[in-house]
């Protein structure tokens, strides 16, 4: 059985790493093969860039050699896929070589774009890659006060981020003694200030705690960088000083460029998480269509169902379990004080009050992250 | 000219929730298109047609089958 996982991200590498352990006599045996095409010899710990943007950790403590995460029976090539050919069963990467499957697993991630809103790239700072990262923290550092904006796009990963970077700014603002010179403004998509009900009646609250002013139903349209002024779809304008952008993401190009699925993200069944209409294509992470958060540990929790379904594929036939919806979200409400949100499909989150234990859960699995790629919590 | 049909499938969706999913799926759709929702939230029934009329888009159908709501929506601009 030839297994080939598209994309060395989170998800890929925990299902590779499950299944490596799963199979390890058929891997041996040569029943089974386990094949990873990715783009990048390095593996990036993403959660990681938002405490970048605070200065709070440094770009190389996010990164690790992917193969040094693999076991050692997977056969990892830093060479990207081009083509998908799925009435053929084949991939063709971006070095000419094509690999025969009889399981795909796309998990080939998202990105965020800020070229979606005229005037966003050039007039706002962001932090979802290493390079807006810290030029979002030599922003901060120089910002000598005024009006602060946070707004949102929609889709984007990571649902916590927009609330996690409104605290962390108020305390990183706080800290450098100059909290009374910043006004901090929320903008958000929705009629509230998060999408989980439970999680913006404990936001609200906070915010009006801090001084943060927010507004609510704010579709972001575009930006006026000469005026600094920040337009919604809804109608609404709002001044800035120093905008920060959550912007929309976008599946890879590759998934759209070969037709998968619109705008980058593949019609995936929510509870075999098979690609439609393809018994044996299954997708994982940020790259699904699925109506669940874009982030790290549903990746997490799809990859340990399926490194189970797969395993039992090849050594029964069958798969054994479906993928529940769960998703499991730590959220910082400063910079040392945290709480978390876990959720499926059937039961909605219970936020409780942020507390300094799970804050430093919360660092500790900054850390404990390597072990978790490895498969081994 | 018709536009096209697209069904959202958000039941079960806490987040990003049915809102979210359709403000992201009305932004890759065109002018005349169609979006219907799917919602087990019943809060859908409000809060979609309250974003929708603040934008200027047109509720087209509200209707709830076995505890699913179904939210028809045309783009409008």
């Amino acid at each position: 059985m030839k297994i080939v996982i598209v994309g060395g991200g989170m998800g890929g590498t925990i299902l590779g790493n499950n299944l490596a352990r799963r199979l390890h006599r058929e891997l041996k045996t040569g029943k089974a093969r386990i094949t990873m095409l990715s783009a990048s010899d390095k593996h990036m710990y993403q959660p990681g860039l938002l405490y970048v943007a605070v200065g709070s950790m440094m770009p190389d403590e996010l990164y690790r050699d992917q193969a040094s995460l693999l076991e050692p029976g997977i056969g990892f090539h830093v060479d990207p896929v081009e083509t998908f050919m799925l009435d053929k069963r084949q991939v063709k990467t971006k070095s000419g070589a094509v690999h025969d499957y009889d399981i795909l697993v796309i998990a080939t991630g998202s990105r965020a774009i800020m070229q979606g809103i005229p005037g966003l790239a050039e007039n706002a700072e962001t932090f979802y890659t290493e390079e807006t990262a810290v030029k979002m923290l030599k922003r901060l550092r120089e910002f000598q006060g005024g009006r602060v904006v946070i707004t949102v796009g929609v889709p984007h990963k990571c649902p916590m981020a927009p609330l996690e970077i409104t605290f962390m700014l108020h305390d990183f603002f706080k800290e450098r003694g100059m909290r009374d010179k910043v006004q901090l403004h929320y903008t958000y998509p929705i009629g509230r200030v998060h999408s989980l009900e439970n999680v913006a009646k404990w936001a609200a609250p906070e915010f009006d705690r801090l001084g943060i002013t927010y507004e609510t139903l704010f579709n972001m349209k575009e930006v006026d960088g000469k005026n600094k002024v920040l337009k919604s779809e809804e109608g609404s304008s709002t001044k800035f000083d120093l905008l920060v952008a959550i912007p929309a993401h976008k599946g890879m190009e590759v998934v759209e460029k070969n037709g998968l699925g619109q705008n980058g993200w593949i019609p995936t069944n929510r509870t075999r998480l098979n690609m439609e209409g393809q018994e044996n294509v299954f997708v994982l992470g940020d790259t699904t269509n699925l109506p669940i958060s874009k982030a790290g540990s549903t990746a997490h929790f799809e990859a340990e169902t399926l490194g189970e379904n797969i395993a039992a594929m090849v050594k029964v036939g069958s798969a054994v379990r479906d993928y529940d919806g769960k998703v499991f979200c730590f959220i910082e409400a400063g910079k040392d004080r945290a709480t978390y949100a876990m959720f499926n499909y059937t039961t909605p989150p219970d936020p409780k009050e942020p507390t300094r234990a799970v804050h430093w859960f919360k660092v500790a699995y900054n850390k404990l992250y390597w072990a978790s790629a490895r498969g081994l919590l | 000219m018709m536009g096209e049909k697209r069904q959202i499938d958000a039941r079960g969706s806490f987040c990003p929730g049915p809102l979210m999913e359709l403000i992201a799926g009305m932004k890759a759709a065109k002018v005349g298109d169609e979006l219907e929702v799917l919602s087990t939230d019943k809060g859908s029934a409000a809060d979609i047609p309250e974003w929708v009329k603040k934008v200027g888009h047109e509720i087209l159908a509200t209707i709830e089958e076995n505890g699913v709501w179904h939210i028809t929506v045309r783009k409008a601009k």
